[in-house]
């Protein structure tokens, strides 16, 4: 029963069956490849459970390990794994995954099929990110994962969509291309494509620096840092409301792993060395983006901005260097995939009734939907970090943690307090609350049964989160400790 | 049933209550609501009183444990758990009690409303939420019910979620409170990073170990920052100054949550949580300082706004405010004791007040402007007497209630010798005629002079509510219904026994034991209370007498007399005299026009400006350079989506990659 091959099912279950979806064809047989894009991501999903069932806690090391040579000559393998740090990310991806296909059912009418597959192909292909434990075939599943994501924004986007989808496309191609170079000398000097191999060889000093640069390039757009986040709100306006929740709740998580699984163990005396550049980027993120997403008004670009906030605490979680940044920052991620996904999809079922994402178009939709008025609170006090909502756990762990190391960064961290809740309650108050403000909004139905329950199927992840936080963590020790040690406990002189 | 399954029932009780009065208001109706809601809350009073029992009986140990493991990281245990000693089930019982009033009440209250299902179900969540609060053994649960209750009072103030008013006020107190949260979750990380534990029993161990370290990078003396961050959190939440401004605007909630969580429970969290962490602020007398000199100007200068208010409702929450602010005073020269016994005093006749209130808002069909009551007392009798009852509980009587908790607070302050005594001192003393004017003032302009209701309805001014507010010409206000004026009774027996029973017990004889630490430095504090009380409660009130307050108190009231009942043309002219002055109240002190423009405002101005020159400009505009070229790229690949190339066109890019691979791979 052991080698049953998880991971690879979890990568090829949702490829190949979207590659079936997409031979359904044309939007005639629309139907078939709804219910065939379902039972692939439900299957794909499926296959992820065992990992967390049989995963042995305690243990740092990689399980469900998968070995093949590939291309022998350059000594590349088909090297798949999961730790503490990466399970947690298979799961929720193949998750959202069912969720996405779920709300695309009836909001997308025209190629439904390739709409399908191109979700389906991009979970697999996420999952193979998540999972490779080789540098080449970790880039071109990372590589690779852009072109849908692409097309999605490119083909079922809003009017400005090829502009949103060239800036995203070239703003993360460019910081990929530095991180090919950092692999490639990294074979060169081990002559390895083994990213565990990589963790164990100590780089040159002067090394460090350039491939941290690179890593910091590829994965900062990614997450995204500030400076280089103006592509993420863009892309969101753009995006259909499927691809803005794959967008958030898996695709900004990309980066954030390449941290955790390249930056932190390969370089660790350059990221010492850099803490404060990366720790100061993360609060910008947190302060300024604060300010900026207050200014919004559009919805999408509201939530947008919080993510890079939100995405702010993880880049600053990582950089503590201490098991409370480091664990605060990865439960934040899983956090952020519901509640931000949550929160472009309660604008999507705003969006698909009005067609409008500008607040100033409603006012007043309890009148006429408060079901979904009380999910839309749940999740916007989720964004804003209240207890007992998912998103406290980590914003709470990651300013513990910064206060072990300065009281200035916590303070500075904590001040999301005030601002998550000042941009996200006000878009809040301006859309939901008040007298029925036009026309439209008098109209409005509220949610079906459809809607219902993908949003009460993340209102539970969100509370279940929330409430008992330990099984997200417990995974975690083991791998995150093992990584500190490593980390701090390197001192090459530089 | 042991005793930990009994503490869970206290607040799962009400939690039970209020999902199914939330999630299945519809089906089970509004009796089926209110039952539910109600039940939840009684079972929460009686197993408090079953808890009190127990924690009496003598050689009783403080039960201290976990319930579960919430997380656990970086060598700290994230723990949901229970403290239940002397102070926290003192807690409980007012809590409980108030809130099944309350509950109870609200059945008439807003029998008309159609959000009775949603309404019930918030009440109970609340009565959830605070029980959770003042139960906590850690930091982690305690942040969980800070917050929870902010939660619902924002709920609870946008009730009325079509006003404007109620949702500016609502976003309002969220995002106040939020200010003071963030100082308080400052406090609990410096905590956890330089005690190591949210517990606690770890925090007070390690006080003194804390109290000799600073804040490295700043200097600041440690165990003092914790202090200060800490009460800054409960600034934000028992509305001192300048945190206080989103309490007078939480009125636009239905009346019934003024009582219950702007009145009686919620905002004395703030008292509570200084109370329970009295090991740690012991230890800083700098901190206890700054707690003094803040409530003492609470206190006092909320009491004067409380005397230019019109609207019946306002005029309780300054004095809610000025009361928090006595409360905020005993914290801070180190009388734990007498604030929390204040604190309870306290919740039983402002309760009653907002209730007294809220039953003469009934009886006026909604309308809170006292210019438009008068000589209700033929009436409302009950509702009168109750809020005779209320007032005099308020100015401090002798053998009210109020009394024994306002006297002790002043002797208290009388001997401290901490720095802003003084200070204070003048404070709670000038803030006795206060209170006694204001209290007064309203209790003429309601029960006693001339009937001005059912008069032509004199136009609020902003004419945003489309129901119709006030009685119709010739109408007549009657008494409530029982729903109502029960708890109005249950509320004034309180009011007037419980000063007067429970103040031996509580500071006379320590009844709160372990639970509430006062250094030896400061437990000169108590000598006065004592001396006093050594002739007993009795005692105590027939010096009250003799005693300046009494006298000030009595003025107070002969002034209000004087302007409201005998000569009414003299408040017009004073206002005619010092208008500036006057108007200097009338705004509140200006906090709030200041909140709007510096704050909100200026918040706003940063937002668009980082938005339009940070984003747009600088980051987008010079450093995408290459936008130009950008934007022909996107022209071109408008023309390959629409061929239908863009499959090829992506084959090829994996493509490319691939042969770039290679390329560096064989070369590089």
């Amino acid at each position: 029963m052991t080698d049953i091959p998880f991971l690879s099912l979890a990568i090829w279950i949702p490829i190949l069956g979207g590659l079936l979806v997409l031979a359904t064809g044309p939007d005639t047989n629309a139907r078939m490849a709804r219910v065939a894009a379902l039972l692939t991501a439900i299957l794909g999903f499926a296959v992820t459970i065992p990992l967390y069932a049989r995963f042995e806690t305690g243990s740092f090391a990689m399980q469900f390990e998968e070995l093949r040579p590939w291309i022998e000559y350059f000594n590349i393998n088909y090297h798949l794994g999961v730790d503490g740090i990466s399970l947690w990310f298979v799961l929720l991806n193949a998750f959202m995954t069912i969720i996405v296909v779920i709300a695309g059912w009836t909001s997308i009418q025209s190629r439904v099929a390739q709409y399908m597959a191109a979700f389906l192909i991009m979970s697999g292909l996420m999952n193979g990110i998540f999972s490779a434990l080789d540098g080449v075939l970790f880039y071109v599943f990372f590589e690779a994962s852009l072109i849908p994501l692409y097309l999605i924004i490119g083909i079922w986007g809003g009017p400005n969509r090829v502009y949103a989808a060239f800036k995203f496309f070239l703003f993360t191609l460019a910081g990929s291309l530095l991180l090919l170079l950092a692999l490639i000398y990294l074979y060169n000097t081990t002559g390895s494509f083994e990213i565990l191999e990589w963790h164990r060889t100590p780089v040159a000093v002067g090394a460090q620096t350039l491939i941290f640069f690179a890593f910091l390039a590829a994965f900062g757009v990614k997450v995204p840092m500030w400076p280089v986040h103006t592509w993420l709100p863009d892309a969101h306006v753009e995006a259909p409301t499927g691809g803005s929740v794959v967008l958030a709740a898996i695709a900004l998580k990309l980066g954030a792993y390449g941290f955790v699984r390249f930056a932190l163990p390969i370089v660790p005396d350059a990221c010492r060395e850099f803490t404060w550049l990366v720790v100061g980027l993360s609060l910008v993120a947190v302060v300024y983006i604060g300010f900026v997403a207050l200014a919004q008004t559009d919805m999408k670009k509201l939530v947008a901005y919080s993510s890079v906030s939100h995405m702010g605490f993880v880049t600053l979680g990582f950089f503590l260097h201490n098991q409370l940044g480091i664990e605060g920052a990865l439960v934040q991620m899983i956090s952020h995939g519901f509640v931000s996904g949550a929160m472009f999809l309660c604008i999507g079922v705003l969006y698909d009734r009005v067609h409008s994402r500008q607040i100033a178009d409603y006012g007043g939709v309890v009148n006429t939907m408060p079901k979904f008025a009380a999910f839309f609170m749940l999740f916007a006090m989720a964004n804003a970090g209240l207890p007992a909502t998912s998103g406290f756990v980590g914003e709470f762990t990651v300013i513990l943690g910064a206060m072990q190391e300065s009281f200035l960064i916590a303070f500075l961290a904590a001040t999301t307090l005030i601002l998550g809740a000042a941009y996200t309650l006000w878009m809040y108050k301006r859309v939901v609350f008040g007298a029925v403000a036009n026309e439209k909004v008098a109209g409005l139905t509220d949610i079906n049964r459809r809607e219902f329950f993908f949003l009460a199927l993340l209102a539970l992840c969100v509370l279940a989160m929330g409430l008992y936080p330990f099984p997200f963590t417990d995974v975690m020790h083991a791998s995150v400790n093992h990584l500190l040690e490593h980390v701090n406990g390197k001192m090459l002189p530089l | 049933m042991d005793m930990k399954t009994l503490y869970l029932l206290v607040p799962l009780a009400p939690l039970a209550g209020a999902i199914i009065a939330g999630l299945f208001g519809r089906q089970i109706g509004r009796t089926g609501a209110h039952c539910a809601a109600i039940a939840g809350v009684l079972v929460s009073f009686v197993v408090s009183v079953m808890v009190f029992q127990d924690v009496q009986q003598a050689g009783y140990k403080p039960f201290n444990g976990t319930v579960y493991t919430w997380m656990q990281a970086g060598g700290v245990n994230f723990e949901v758990g229970f403290l239940i000693d002397k102070l926290s089930v003192l807690m409980m019982l007012v809590v409980s009690f108030v809130s099944l009033m309350v509950h109870i009440y609200t059945i008439g209250y807003m029998s008309e409303d159609p959000g009775y299902q949603r309404f019930f179900s918030y009440i109970s969540l609340f009565t959830f939420a605070m029980l959770m609060l003042v139960m906590s053994n850690n930091f982690l649960q305690l942040f969980f019910g800070w917050e929870a209750v902010g939660l619902v009072s924002y709920l609870l103030i946008g009730f009325w979620y079509k006003r404007p008013t109620a949702i500016y006020a609502n976003l309002k107190a969220f995002l106040v409170n939020r200010v003071g949260d963030f100082g308080f979750l400052l406090g609990i990380a410096l905590i956890v990073a330089y005690a190591g534990s949210l517990g606690y029993a770890d925090a007070f161990d390690s006080a003194s170990k804390l109290a000799g370290m600073e804040v490295p990078g700043i200097g600041w003396p440690l165990l003092t920052t914790i202090c200060i961050c800490l009460f800054i959190g409960a600034m934000g939440k028992s509305a001192q100054v300048p945190l206080h401004v989103w309490l007078p605007d939480s009125m636009e909630g239905p009346t019934p949550i003024s009582a219950l969580i702007h009145a009686a429970t919620m905002v004395t969290a703030g008292i509570f949580m200084v109370a329970r962490m009295s090991p740690l602020f012991e230890l800083s007398e700098t901190a206890l300082a700054f707690v003094l000199v803040i409530g003492a100007t609470t206190a006092l200068f909320m009491g004067f706004l409380g005397i230019v208010q019109n609207d019946i409702k306002r005029v309780v929450a300054y004095s809610t405010l000025s009361q928090l602010g006595y409360m905020t005073v005993a914290l801070g020269v180190s009388a734990y004791s007498v604030a929390i016994f204040h604190l309870m005093t306290h919740a039983f006749f402002k309760a009653l007040l907002f209730l007294g209130a809220g039953s003469v808002i009934i009886g006026l069909h909604h309308d809170q402007d006292m210019r438009n009551m008068g000589g209700l007392r033929k009436y409302m009798p009950i509702t009168w007497i109750t809020s005779l009852v209320g007032s005099l509980a308020l100015i401090g009587t002798p053998f009210f209630s109020g009394f024994y908790s306002k006297d002790s607070i002043i002797e208290a302050v009388h001997a401290s010798s901490i720095p802003g005594a003084g200070y204070a001192l003048f404070c709670v003393l000038v803030g006795v005629f206060v209170t006694a004017f204001y209290s007064f003032r309203m209790y003429f302009l309601v029960f006693h002079g001339k009937e001005r209701f059912g008069q032509a309805h004199h136009g609020h001014g902003d004419g945003h509510d489309e129901e119709h507010h006030g009685l119709a010409p010739g109408q007549k206000p009657h008494e409530s219904p029982w729903v109502v004026t029960l708890p109005l009774i249950l509320l004034a027996i309180p009011s007037v026994l419980i000063g007067y029973c429970t103040i031996g017990p509580l500071l006379d004889e320590g009844w709160f034991g372990a639970s509430i630490f006062v250094g030896e430095n400061h437990a000169a504090v108590f000598g006065e209370i004592r001396e006093i009380l050594s002739h007993g409660a009795a005692g105590m009130a027939l010096h009250g007498f003799a005693a300046p307050p009494f006298w000030l108190a009595l003025a107070g009231v002969m002034t209000a007399w004087v302007f409201y009942m005998l000569k009414p043309e003299w408040p017009v002219a004073i206002r005619r005299k010092l208008g500036g002055l006057i108007a200097v109240l009338e705004n509140k002190y200006y906090f709030d026009r200041f909140n709007e423009i510096v704050f909100a405002g200026g918040a706003c101005a940063l937002g668009n400006k980082l938005w339009r020159k940070g984003e747009q400009e600088l980051i987008d505009g010079v450093g995408v350079s290459g936008s130009s070229g950008l934007v022909g790229f996107a022209a071109r690949a408008v023309g390959m989506l629409q061929t239908g190339h863009l499959y090829q066109y992506a084959f090829t890019m994996i493509v490319g990659v691939f042969v770039l691979l290679t390329f560096w791979v064989s070369f590089g």
